[in-house]
């Protein structure tokens, strides 16, 4: 029998090793797998490599993974709001490394990643700064239809965390107007992926037709009423 | 130089400007700022669909105060709602959406604006700054149509519309046409063509504040 449920964070997390990349869906705070991200801060993994729209707002979740100097890398594509403190603070003090990433790009490497692409030539970011490898050097480019195109490679994650709405025990999803954001992308894009949701549904009991996620992209949730956890 | 006879339009009035462009029908996507404020000024009986790069179509107004529901946000991260028949979707769709050339129509602002139409506006380049993109590139990029909003002027009176940007860019020749606070141009590849400039203020003495050749109206 499939039971992709689990008792408790840490279990659904399992482990997660230093070094690790962390997909965390969410855009701002819609979305964002706070109870998923606690979880992993009090698990211990260091040096890891964020992949988030933003760079954490306020002191919770994203920022509060950040705060306890557990990230060595962000890939994002908007860190810097009026509430990042914590990311501004580490980035200007030289202690965290940003990839900064078009947004469309963003989802679209991990797009791409599930899908199993093994790279793919976009038009955005063609001729601008962002056109640049990590280490400084240009990405591969090609004119196609007379249009100029930059070589973008998947992100794989070794896990991702994602905030759902509701789910069953074999890990299909649904979520909850613009919080769903991110999810169904990293969740396709993980090795191993680990949702939240705020209600637990018998098998059948979620339409077929508006599944977002399909279970086979999913490998453990747990069920977080929304009383305790908004 | 000053243009002491002429009212520049406020931004409200600018965004009147902008809306009046706007064709029934059309998928529209508003910048974070002053384009943000077009969806207050669309013509009444036209039917234009605002989309959000966070997941949104058919976006609607600002919640009532007590309504607000942070799982419905716009690109700015600020409460909106949904009309009926809006709906929602994942990040690699609503890209789509964009580059796929999808949307008719992305209204942003901008730091620097070439006669050609290239678009700086995510970063000032500046030591120290914090860049952050978000989805500028790719709107300009895929949008059918990129209009930029903005004054035409720093507050220090320097042009925001040059020969080449100075700072770094969002796309290149992406901009089709200038809502600004003294005139409305559109960028060719033969350099900025002027389509209407406030009372008061001539083609020429617009050309002297802006620094740039204009080429005259096109013919109706």
């Amino acid at each position: 029998m499939i039971d992709k449920t689990a008792d408790t964070l840490a279990e659904a997390l399992g482990p997660v090793a230093d070094g690790a990349t962390v997909l965390i869906g969410g855009f701002g705070t819609a979305g964002i797998p706070t109870a998923l991200i606690d979880g992993l801060i009090a698990q211990g993994a260091r040096e890891l490599t964020v992949v988030n729209n933003n760079a954490g707002n306020g002191e919770t979740g994203l920022a509060a993974l950040l705060k306890a100097g557990r990230v060595r890398k962000i890939i994002c594509s908007f860190p810097r709001q009026a509430d990042s403190q914590v990311f501004d603070a580490l980035y200007r003090a030289g202690r965290i490394e940003l990839e900064l990433v078009p947004q469309g790009n963003l989802a679209e490497r991990l797009r791409a990643a599930g899908a199993g692409i093994g790279a793919f030539f976009t038009p955005t970011g063609y001729g601008t700064a962002l056109a640049l490898a990590p280490d400084g050097t240009p990405k591969e480019t090609r004119i196609i239809n007379g249009r100029g195109h930059v070589l973008e490679q998947p992100i794989h994650g070794d896990i991702a965390l994602v905030k759902a709405e509701r789910g069953d025990r074999w890990g299909n999803l649904t979520y909850r107007m613009a919080a769903r954001n991110f999810g169904p992308v990293m969740a396709t894009a993980a090795r191993h992926t680990v949702a939240t949701v705020h209600e637990l549904v018998e098998l059948g009991g979620l339409d077929p037709e508006a599944i977002v996620t399909p279970g086979i992209f999913v490998s453990r949730l747990v069920c977080i009423p929304r009383e305790t956890h908004a | 130089m000053n243009a002491p006879t002429c009212t520049p339009r406020s931004k409200d009035e600018m965004a009147r400007r902008v809306a009046a462009d706007i064709p029934d029908g059309a998928y529209v996507n508003l910048g974070i700022g002053m384009p943000t404020l077009v969806a207050n000024h669309i013509p009444a009986g036209r039917d234009v669909i605002l989309h959000s790069e966070n997941g949104i179509l058919g976006m609607g107004p600002a919640p009532a105060a007590g309504l607000e529901d942070m799982d419905l946000i716009n690109a700015g991260k600020q409460p909106v709602t949904l009309r009926p028949g809006g709906a929602f979707f994942h990040h690699a769709d609503s890209f789509a959406m964009m580059r796929g050339g999808h949307l008719d129509i992305c209204v942003l602002g901008a730091f620097q604006v070439s006669a050609r139409g290239d678009l700086a506006n995510w970063s000032t380049g500046e030591a120290g700054a914090i860049p952050a993109v978000g989805g500028a590139m790719d709107l300009a990029t895929g949008a059918r149509q990129t209009w930029v909003m903005m004054d035409l002027l720093t507050k220090q009176g320097q042009s925001k519309l040059v020969a080449q940007c100075s700072y770094p860019l969002t796309g290149i020749a992406c901009v089709k046409r200038i809502y600004g606070d003294l005139a409305t141009l559109d960028c060719t590849p033969e350099g900025l063509r002027l389509v209407d400039v406030v009372p008061g203020l001539t083609p020429d003495t617009l050309a002297a504040l802006i620094g740039l050749p204009l080429l005259p109206p096109a013919r109706a």
